[in-house]
Order: structure tokens, then sequence, then C-alpha cells
């Protein structure tokens, strides 16, 4: 009894100090905010805008109407015209541009008589993605302009096809990003602000007068760890409230499944946190293996940003171990596919069991040091 | 005959915001003495004793240090003085030789006399054995006393001691105290903060701080029969007692 | 000058000491170049296709075919009900579900149309729209094969205008991500490094109470800042080196500008990220803090750089807001000088961007960091 009293005390002490200072209050609560606000709104792997420009030799009536119906379309931005073709060069080297599109010479006298023209779509492709749906997207306008031109036979035989997007039928970049943005934040602060927490207090010679108090080592680390779950899930909420009333992503299934998943990642990420904490000596180390060594996996082998499986195959299979990658299939499934934990329950599984791996490892570790 | 005043002290005081932690206070210290600062934590002691190092800028009133101004001229002042701080502040990454290297470095010594330096402090402190070991592996007592030392590498005028025995063993403030002794008889003055108030009895004059005024100075010896007590500590149970 | 080598010794030798940590400032950087890099890539392929095939015809089959023959799609085993299909997408088995009705061979012989439905897993909006490009593109040429086949087409000799597009791509023709990616990685790595290292550097000194030590000492301003940043700016351009390298050796990346160029604008960018570092070190008290600040920029300005998704897609307001990212103007760089081997002039203006917001923040970084309060 007096041992659980104790306890609470030191509960209550972490708090405080946590929360005593305003400023750090400000930071761990306002970031996130501040994160998800700025990348729902600003961030989109939809390609459009781009600036091209345009070099017409032919400069006839074919031409025009064509410059016209790609300057109408959302995805180009005709930035200039240009004369002759050697200044395609200087002008991808100075990065303003990204294609220029070549209208070959006596365009519409060639279409009438050789019953061919030839548009080159330049693009640069040190940036693949763009270049890929510049020529894509380019083709797309040109085909249709075609098919406009010949309504006349349209009987012609032909399979139609009738799209429907799943889940999403807006196509919003945001439902992407949302359950994204969530895990890397979620992730990144439990892990990095438990390991460099913890190990503060060994580095600051603390955590031995702790450790010599009459409170067990595991009732001192989950001390420790608490107010972070508290504050995660505070944070997982502030980012679900503000995806579903500022981005109006849905949340088609059930509401305390979603909770009882974020705070399954939550303990998750803790716990590779008190893991780190156990491997590292400085706060330094606990720096470099937090966010140093979780940052840039965690954005990018997650799905978040690049679809796994596009991926190699060596990297589907290491994507694997990465938690986040398992919570953001976890959470797209419930909020917009809207399906219940008989859908998800491997990936849920996979959680559980890294979660008891961390903490199995974390405890071994932990011993060899008393040792 | 009129002793040499090397730190002499008007009115000085430090607020912040509304609450004022230095009151005021005004007292001169004379060359190669030691002079003790006493008072209960949370008194002022090492706000006023920050304002003297530099690193802390008073709110009003005026310091003058080994003939420095420690507002305008703190550069000056820090070349004229050392200072131990009651959190061990050397790097424990480093080996005993790296760290004296380090803080000789910066008090612009060059590389022989570091060498010199490096070579009899090691003799005179006996660490030939742990010479090349990190400072973090060394107990306690040995990191003050080669903290003690480092704080005098660049032979400073006066030297501050921030609760230099802090948490060591009684024979270790006894040999600390041994050798706060040989370097004030060399002429440098001891400036030392300290809450035992046995240590007190070892200084030359004393000053007591309480709430941020200094409510007696003197040497032990009058302020013991001026209060018609004993000990310091009796003085000092005896000083917080009127104030309240 | 003299007082500034002594300082940087000592960094050194506290880098150096610690090898666990020595390790990992290199381990990390140079595994995650290796493996990050194959991983990022933008290209929709492997894309899970199931069929509901109603109509059983040698026709509904023929299309099934051309969507088997396609590298970009993986068909996986037909299904016999759409309810069934959909279940699979709900588990995450499969992205599309190809709807054929009955009827369509019928439809097709009779009414010379007949039309399919497709139902795309939209929830990555980019990718679902590249797979619905995709499907269009496998339709059409079907279409285009069917009515080579039809009698509608031999009765009209006429050969249809034609308008092509050709596309080429310049400086990376294969599409190759690696080209893109490995240099915009290597940016990354080592801008968060030293960011990193340089916010935790002051405070850690503060936290461990030898800050003060410091202070009291008559040491400069200046002195101390640039003893305790040029280790890191040495160790930054160090691991641009292994980076350089490994992107030539490894990935073939082309290095067609002048590599000094490189090293020059580098150089004075990370004295920007440095100076950036050091100032949220002097706004801190514990290196929880000073981590936390330094992880939320660093988020930012990575997710915001134009390296993973296309600033011209920003709103306006977010494309003003990149203006500010140094890793912006660093990635717009590598790729300019290495990929494309743009010259001096053509870079000028990131280098002086850089160049004034390095001015900019060192001036507020020395400025705020006080030897006394």
């Amino acid at each position: 009894m007096t041992i659980m009293k104790r306890f609470i005390g030191f509960v209550k002490k972490e708090f405080y100090h946590i929360f005593r200072d305003k400023r750090s209050l400000f930071i761990l609560f306002g970031m996130p905010i501040a994160q998800i606000l700025l990348f729902g709104f600003a961030i989109t792997n939809e390609i459009n805008n781009v600036d091209i420009a345009i070099l017409d030799q032919s400069n006839d009536i074919e031409t025009q109407k064509i410059i016209y119906k790609i300057k109408a379309s959302p995805y180009f931005n005709v930035a200039n015209q240009i004369e002759k073709e050697s200044d395609i060069e200087s002008e991808f080297k100075k990065g303003k541009i990204k294609a220029v599109l070549i209208f070959e010479p006596n365009f519409s006298k060639n279409l009438e008589t050789k019953k061919v023209a030839v548009v080159q779509a330049i693009t640069d492709a040190t940036e693949p993605n763009v270049a890929n749906t510049i020529a894509n997207y380019t083709s797309a306008i040109i085909q249709n302009y075609q098919s406009q031109k010949k309504q006349s036979n349209s009987n012609q035989v032909k399979v139609e096809v009738q799209s429907r997007m799943f889940y999403n039928p807006e196509l919003k970049s945001v439902f992407n990003f949302v359950p994204g943005v969530m895990t890397v934040i979620l992730m990144l602060v439990s892990a990095m602000m438990t390991s460099i927490s913890i190990t503060r207090e060994k580095e600051l010679g603390t955590m031995e007068i702790l450790l010599v108090s009459p409170l067990k080592p595991f009732q001192v680390i989950i001390g420790k760890v608490f107010p972070y779950i508290f504050l995660s899930i505070i944070n997982a909420i502030v980012i679900l409230t503000l995806g579903y009333f500022v981005f109006k992503m849905p949340i088609n299934g059930s509401i305390f499944l979603l909770a009882f998943e974020s705070i399954l990642f939550i303990i998750s990420a803790l716990s590779l946190g008190i893991l780190i904490s156990t491997v590292s000596n400085s706060q330094q180390t606990a720096m470099m293996l937090s966010l140093m060594g979780l940052m840039l996996p965690v954005i990018i082998l997650s799905g978040f940003i690049f679809p796994i499986n596009s991926m190699p195959l060596p990297m589907q299979v290491i994507s694997n171990i990465i938690p986040a990658k398992w919570f953001i299939i976890i959470v797209k499934a419930i909020m917009l596919k809207g399906v219940g934990i008989q859908y998800i329950w491997k990936e849920t599984l996979i959680l559980i069991g890294m979660t008891v791996f961390f903490i199995t490892l974390s405890i071994k570790k932990y011993k060899i040091r008393l040792e | 005959m009129e002793r040499e005043k090397i730190i002499s002290v008007k009115n000085l005081t430090k607020e912040f915001g509304h609450f004022t932690a230095v009151k005021g206070i005004s007292f001169d210290v004379y060359k190669g003495e030691i002079f003790g600062f006493l008072g209960a934590n949370g008194a002022g002691k090492t706000t006023a004793m920050k304002m003297l190092i530099g690193i802390s800028n008073p709110t009003s009133g005026e310091a003058n240090v080994a003939g420095f101004d420690v507002h305008s001229q703190a550069d000056m002042v820090k070349k004229s003085i050392g200072y131990m701080s009651q959190k061990f502040s050397m790097y424990d990454d480093l080996t005993i030789k790296e760290n004296i290297t380090f803080f000789g470095g910066i008090y612009g010594l060059s590389r022989i006399e570091i060498k010199q330096k490096i070579a009899q402090l090691i003799e005179e402190l006996e660490l030939q054995e742990v010479a090349n070991n990190l400072v973090g592996s060394l107990p306690l007592g040995w990191k003050q006393k080669l903290s003690f030392s480092v704080a005098l590498l660049h032979e400073p005028k006066i030297v501050f001691l921030d609760e230099p025995t802090g948490g060591v063993d009684p024979i270790t403030r006894r040999q600390f105290w041994e050798m706060i002794y040989t370097q004030a008889y060399k002429g440098t003055t001891i400036f030392v903060t300290t809450h035992y108030m046995d240590e007190a009895e070892y200084c030359d004059r004393v000053s007591i701080m309480v709430d941020g005024s200094i409510e007696a100075l003197d040497t032990p010896k009058n302020l013991k029969e001026q209060f018609k007590v004993d000990s310091m500590n009796d003085v000092f149970l005896k000083l917080a007692r009127n104030i309240e | 000058m003299k007082t500034i080598l002594f300082i940087i010794q000592k960094e050194f030798k506290q880098i150096f000491r610690d090898k666990s940590m020595l390790q990992l400032i290199f381990i990390l950087p140079i595994l995650q170049l290796l493996i990050l890099s194959n991983a990022a890539t933008f290209d929709v392929k492997n894309i899970a296709i199931t069929f509901v095939d109603n109509d059983q015809s040698r026709e509904s089959r023929d299309l099934i075919n051309a969507f088997k023959a396609s590298t970009y799609f993986k068909v996986t085993a037909p299904h016999f009900s759409e309810k069934e299909a959909v279940e699979e997408m709900q588990k995450g088995k499969t992205d599309i579900i190809v709807n054929i009705p009955v009827h369509f061979n019928r439809d097709l012989q009779k009414d010379q149309k007949a039309s399919i439905s497709v139902s795309i897993n939209a929830i990555d909006a980019a990718t679902a729209g590249v797979e619905n490009v995709y499907v269009t593109q496998i339709l059409n040429s079907y279409n285009q094969n069917i009515q080579m086949q039809s009698k509608y087409f031999s009765e009209n000799k006429e050969v249809p205008q034609n308008i092509m597009v050709i596309p080429s791509f310049w400086y990376n023709n294969t599409l190759n991500y690696k080209t893109f990616m490995v240099p915009g990685i290597l940016v990354l790595l080592v801008t968060m490094l030293t960011l990193f290292l340089s916010s935790m550097n002051i405070v850690r000194e503060k936290e461990l109470g030898t800050l003060e030590q410091i202070n009291v000492t008559p040491i400069k301003k200046y002195q101390f800042i640039i003893g305790k940043l040029f280790p890191f700016w040495v160790l930054g351009l160090v691991i641009l080196t292994v980076g350089l390298v490994i992107s030539k050796v490894v990935f073939n990346v082309p290095m067609l500008g002048n590599i000094f160029l490189v090293y020059g604008f580098t150089s004075v960018y990370l004295l920007l990220i440095l100076g950036f570092g050091l100032y949220i070190s002097n706004h801190t008290e514990t290196q929880q803090q000073a981590m936390f600040i330094a992880w939320f920029f660093m988020v930012i300005f990575i997710l915001m750089s134009g390296l993973f998704t296309p600033i011209e897609s920003m709103p306006k307001w977010a494309q003003s807001l990149t203006l500010l990212n140094p890793i912006r103007y660093f990635v717009e760089f590598i790729r300019m000088v290495l990929l494309k081997g743009s010259g001096f002039y053509e870079v000028l203006p990131n280098l002086l961007i850089v160049t004034g917001f390095a001015v900019f923040v060192n001036g507020m970084a020395v400025w705020s960091y006080k030897k006394s309060n």
C-alpha cells in the first residue's frame, strides 16, 4: 500500500516536471497541431500547376487550339514561349520550368495531308514522377482533343469504363496524409521523448537515486512513461478531431476500436523508446537512435508517402519491421473502409507482438546492466 | 595599516520580476583573506555571487572585483578570478589531462605552460595513476580537489567557491580546507559560500545573508561574542530566529 | 585564434571519446542512404487487381488477358461475385476490382458498345489517379485492337488523323527514381545530423553545468561559438563526402556539374543549419526540449522541401512558406548541379539566399547567446 502511494507520488512528480513549464507544454501540444494543419492544407502528392514552356514552330489553328486546351488544364501553367530548341537546355538548368512542348513546323498541314502530326514533350526528368505525369497528362489532353474532333464517327466499337473511386470519391490527398502525419507524430513523440527522458536521469545521475528508493525498477520506468502516454493520447485525440472537423475525414468504423488501436500503437512506440533508453548511455545516443534512426524510415518505409506495394521486394520485407506501417494500415481501414477487428486482427496482433518484444528485450537488457 | 580592498560592493541589488533576491547589499573583501559567505538555501548568496563573477547582471548598485566593474568590465573581471561551482563542472567524458588542457587553453595559457601545470598538479594531488582516466570515473572528493586546482590554473587574484564541499566525507572536507589555506597563504583571496557552519569557523571573516540582506559581518570570534554563543551554528540560528 | 583551437580540440575529443556515438553518427546515415533510397519510389507497380467476370465469354477473357499482359498489374484469383471482391478490398488484398457484366459480349456485338465497371481503392488519391490512367491505357489499346478487327474499320478505308505525343525524358531517360532520390535523401541526412547534434550541444553543457564554468572564463562569445560549431561543420562535410561516394559507386548517380561547387555551397549551407541549431540550443533549458523543437522544424523542412511532394501543387501561401525552408534550396541545388550540370551562375540565386539566411541566423544565434543574464 505504501509502495502504491509512493508510486502515485512519483507519477505526480513526473507530471509536474512536464507540465510545470508553460513553454514545454505549449511546444508539446501546439507543435503537433501546427504540423497537422500545415500538412493537411499544404501537402498533396498530386501534380498540378507545373510550369512548362511551349515552342510552337507552326503557330497555326490546330496548335493554337491545343495550346488553349493545355492552358485551360489545371495541371499546367504555361510560363513562357520559347523561340528555339537550343534554349531548352538553359531553361532547364535554371530550374524554373519542368517541361517543354514542341509543335513541329507545318502542324496543321501535316495532320491534313500526312494524317499525322507530332508534339514532342520534353521533360526535365530529374524529378521522374513529375516528368512521367507530365507526359501522361499531355497525351491525355491531346487524345481528348482528338476524340472531341471526331465525335462524328463515334459509332466505332468500343468498351467504356466506368470508374468508381472507393473510400475517397473526391480523391482528397488529405485522407492519406492525416493517418500518416498522426503516425509520424505519435511515433516520434513517444519514442523520442521517453528514451531521452529516461536517459536524462541516467546522465544526470538521478536514476541511481531512484533505483535505490523502495520503488521497483519497473515502477520507476512506468512512472516516467506514464505522462507521455497521457500526452500522446491527447495529441491523438486532437489530431483526429482536426482531421474530422477541419479536413472532413470520415470515421466510418468504430471509434472505440480506433481508440484502442491508437493506444496500442502509442504503447508500442513508448516501449521502443524504453528499449532505446536501455541501450543508450547519454541523451545524445538516445537522440541518435530515436530521432536520427527513426525519422526517415518512418516517413519513407511506412507507406505514408511511398506506396509499399510498388517498392522492390527486399524493401517490402524490410518495411514489415516498421510498427508505423501496421498502424497506418489499421487507421485507414477503420476510418475510411469502416471495417471491424475481423479485418485487421492480423495487423493488431503484429503490433501487440512488437510491443511485447520491445518490453521483453528491455527487461533483459536492464537485468544485464544490473548484474 | 589600511588593508587593500579587492572586492568592494555597494548597494548591489538583483530583482527577478517582482521578487528581490538580493536587497542592496554592501561589503568589502580584503586581499588575501578567506571570506565566508553564509546563508540558508534561497537566502540569495548564489545570486549575489553570480553577480560578482560576471554571469548575472545587477539590477542596481555597484560591485568592483579586482579593480574592475563587474557590469561594464566583466571580461576583465573574469580574467582575474577563478570559479568553482557547486555543481561539479568539468567534463566527465574527458581525462584529467584533457580537462586541464582545455581550461588552461581558454584562459590563454600557452601549450608549454599547460604542460608544466599538468605535471605540477598531478604531482601535488598525487594523481599519477589516474591522469589518463576519465574524470567521470573519479570519486567525488578527487573531482572537487581537481576542480579547485583547475579554478586556480591561471593564477587568479580571487577564487570563488560555491559550496565546494557539498556531499563529501569529513576527511576530504578537511583536506580540501587545507588546500584552501595553502592557497590563501600564497596571497590568493578566497570567497567561499557554504552552509556547513563548522566550516565558517575556518574563515577569516564571515557574512551571513538572510532573505537577501546581509545581517551580520565580522570575524567568527567577534560574531560569537556578539551573539553570546559558542558556535557559528548558534549564531546562525539566533539570527534566523530574530528575523522571523 | 589559439583559444578557438583549444575548444575545437576538446569538442573533437568528446566526439571521438564516445565510440558508440561515433559509430551511430556514421552508420545511421550510410545505412539509411543505402536502404531508403531504394524504397523511395513513386512508380506505381505491382497493383493488385481482381476480376469479377460475369460474362465468361472469349471477349471477356481477352480483356482480362490484356491486363495480365501488363507489367503494372498483379492479377489475383477471380471472384464470382462483386460482394466477395469488395470483401477482398476491405481486407487490403486487392486495390482494383474490374467487374465485367453479363451480356458483355452480346452488347459489344449488338450495340458496338459495352461497359465495364472499375472500382479503385482511392485512399491514396495520387496512386489511385495513376492506376486509373493505367486502366484507361489498357482499355484504349484493347479498343484499338477490336476496332482494327471490326467490320466498320474494313469498310472505311480512310486512315484517321492522329496527333502523336512523343515524350522524351531529359537528364534521366529511364525515369530512374534513385537518381532523383539519392541526392535528396543525402541532403536530408546531412541536415538532420548537423541540426540535431548542434542543437543538442550547447544545451547539453547547460544541463550538465559545464556551461556556467565556461561563462566565468574570459572567453569571447564568437570564439566559443566558432569552436563549438567547427567540428560539426567538418562532420557535415565528411558525411557529405561519404554520401557522394556511395551515390556514385553504388547508385551510379550522374555527377555532371562541378563538385567543388557542391562543397562550396554545402559549406555555407552547413553554417546556416548549425547557426539554427545553436539558436535552438540557446533558447532551451534541456536537451529534450531542444530535440523536440529540432524535430518539429525538421519534419516541416522535410515534408515541405519538394523532395517527396511537389511544391507547385501546394496552395500559394504554403509555397511562400517553402521559401523559408533551407532544405528546399539545397535539394534544388544538388539536383541542378549533379543531374543537370548547372553552373555557378545558374545556382547563384540559391547560393545567395542560403548565404543571406546563414548570416541572419548566425547573427541571431550569437546575439541570443548570453554569457550573463
